[in-house]
């Protein structure tokens, strides 16, 4: 791969993190954080759409009339959610049931039209196709960090199986009700934020 | 100056190019795709069942076969208890439940459905020797967000149970659905429903039951709503306007 597309590919994984820097994608990182699996899925989800819907969008770029810009990039979003949605429903039925609703909500995502509008319409395709996975992944990662803070300490699990085993009456645990409720997936996605911005040295003035 | 490509015919023109290409692609997945959706629906449902029946783990990996084995799903009319004739297979309740000619409003809808379908399946599973002692009833209600589905597997008697298992709902993880939690399952075999003089008297109880109680099941630890659904779906389909009229007819008469 050239040193280019390897920059655009691992740009967002730290230092350009979409929900960290670019502050985009935070709606679903509350809702679907609550299990490790969920994040998974969601992270192969979001990669998928955002770096096919960037090579789609790249492709038309120049032929798109500006008058209908956004309504088209929506309209593409839209069809890789659905065609993802079906995929999910035909291979795990388990987990589309789980995920339902925030599969469907990917259109909504920022970071899918963000990187649509501010990168794909002006950057060749095959460029286009490596920033959506870097964002994707730099979602995942945060996605992924969320959950196994959340599943762990929430219900004291780790990708559904028991690690923290809270038995009140031999050691006084109890799991946290806050990991349970999207609040404190808002908590831990602040907290990541203020690490990776005194790690990577970006702050706003 | 790229105006060209501004004009109102070519902007048209480009925007129906874009939706026939989205609706190819969308609509060839979707036919594509549908047969194993269906196949993985069905599956999921057979595999619930079984575990509703206990049979789950003598399954393994061959959910249809010992399916097919074992299972039998016949088709009852509610109010009389009767065995009816059927599509068991495609049959839907929750649809049935929309279309006012085959459904009915519950005069107490204690389990939030709004709609009673008129019809149901029931699943009568055999053992080794061929005759009947497991029947499974699928059971529907409201919980804290939404509906909450779920197959109940009965003993012979049909009063004693064997499994609640919950196969579809949208209740908040580490709370309400830890319906699913095999911890919170595992308490409910052997628990009866309806007491000596035939009242629905099973309930999850808040704060956890007694050891000796044989109605009882601990309520949901943070979620006394989705608790309160469980336990009073349960109640409304055992009772009058649910099963009871076919719980009556086939202790006496069995299967006909």
């Amino acid at each position: 791969m050239s040193s280019d597309a390897k920059k655009v590919l691992t740009g967002p994984i730290v230092d350009n993190n979409p929900i960290a820097l670019q502050v985009l994608g935070i709606c679903s990182a509350l809702a679907v954080t609550s299990s490790m699996a969920n994040a998974l899925v969601m992270t192969l989800a979001v990669i998928f759409v955002t770096a096919f819907s960037n090579l789609f969008i790249s492709i038309i770029r120049n032929q798109i009339p500006s008058s209908v810009r956004i309504i088209v990039q929506m309209a593409i979003i839209a069809s890789l959610v659905i065609v993802v949605d079906q995929v999910l429903k035909a291979f795990s039925y388990q987990l589309s049931k789980e995920l339902a609703v925030f599969v469907g909500l990917i259109i909504t995502n920022c970071i899918v039209m963000g990187r649509a509008e501010a990168y794909a319409m002006k950057t060749p395709p095959l460029m286009s196709f490596m920033d959506g996975i870097g964002n994707g992944l730099g979602y995942g990662i945060v996605l992924v960090i969320v959950a196994f803070f959340r599943e762990l300490f929430g219900v004291g699990k780790l990708l559904g199986t028991e690690v923290l085993n809270a038995s009140p009456e031999s050691w006084g645990y109890k799991h946290s009700g806050l990991m349970v409720v999207p609040t404190g997936a808002f908590v831990i996605i602040a907290l990541i934020v203020w690490v990776h911005h005194n790690y990577t040295k970006q702050f706003e003035d | 100056m790229s105006s060209n490509k501004e004009t109102f015919g070519k902007t048209v023109g480009f925007v129906l190019a874009v939706c026939v290409v989205c609706a190819l692609l969308v609509s060839f997945s979707a036919v594509q795709l549908k047969p194993l959706q269906q196949a993985n629906k069905l599956l999921d449902q057979q595999t619930k069942i079984l575990e509703a029946a206990g049979l789950l783990e003598k399954a393994g990996k061959d959910v249809v076969k010992t399916y097919n084995e074992f299972v039998v799903a016949k088709m009852i009319d509610l109010d009389s208890g009767n065995f009816v004739e059927g599509d068991v297979l495609n049959f839907d309740e929750r649809r049935n439940a929309r279309d006012k000619a085959m459904s009915s409003k519950p005069k107490d809808d204690m389990a939030g459905i709004n709609r009673r379908s008129n019809t149901a399946v029931v699943y009568l599973v055999k053992n080794e020797a061929g005759s009947i002692d497991t029947v499974v009833l699928p059971i529907v209600g409201s919980g804290l967000w939404n509906l909450m589905f779920g197959y109940i597997g009965l003993e012979a008697d049909l009063n004693t149970v064997k499994n609640v298992i919950y196969s579809d709902h949208s209740e908040t993880p580490g709370l309400g659905a830890e319906v699913l939690n095999p911890k919170w399952k595992a308490l409910w075999p052997g628990k009866k429903i309806y007491n000596g003089a035939g009242e629905v008297k099973a309930m999850l109880v808040k704060g956890g039951a007694k050891a000796d109680d044989i109605h009882g099941v601990d309520a949901l630890s943070g979620a006394t709503l989705t608790s309160n659904g469980v336990t009073r779906t349960l109640q409304f389909w055992f009772g009058e306007e649910g099963y009871a009229p076919f719980i009556t007819k086939f202790r006496a008469e069995g299967v006909k």
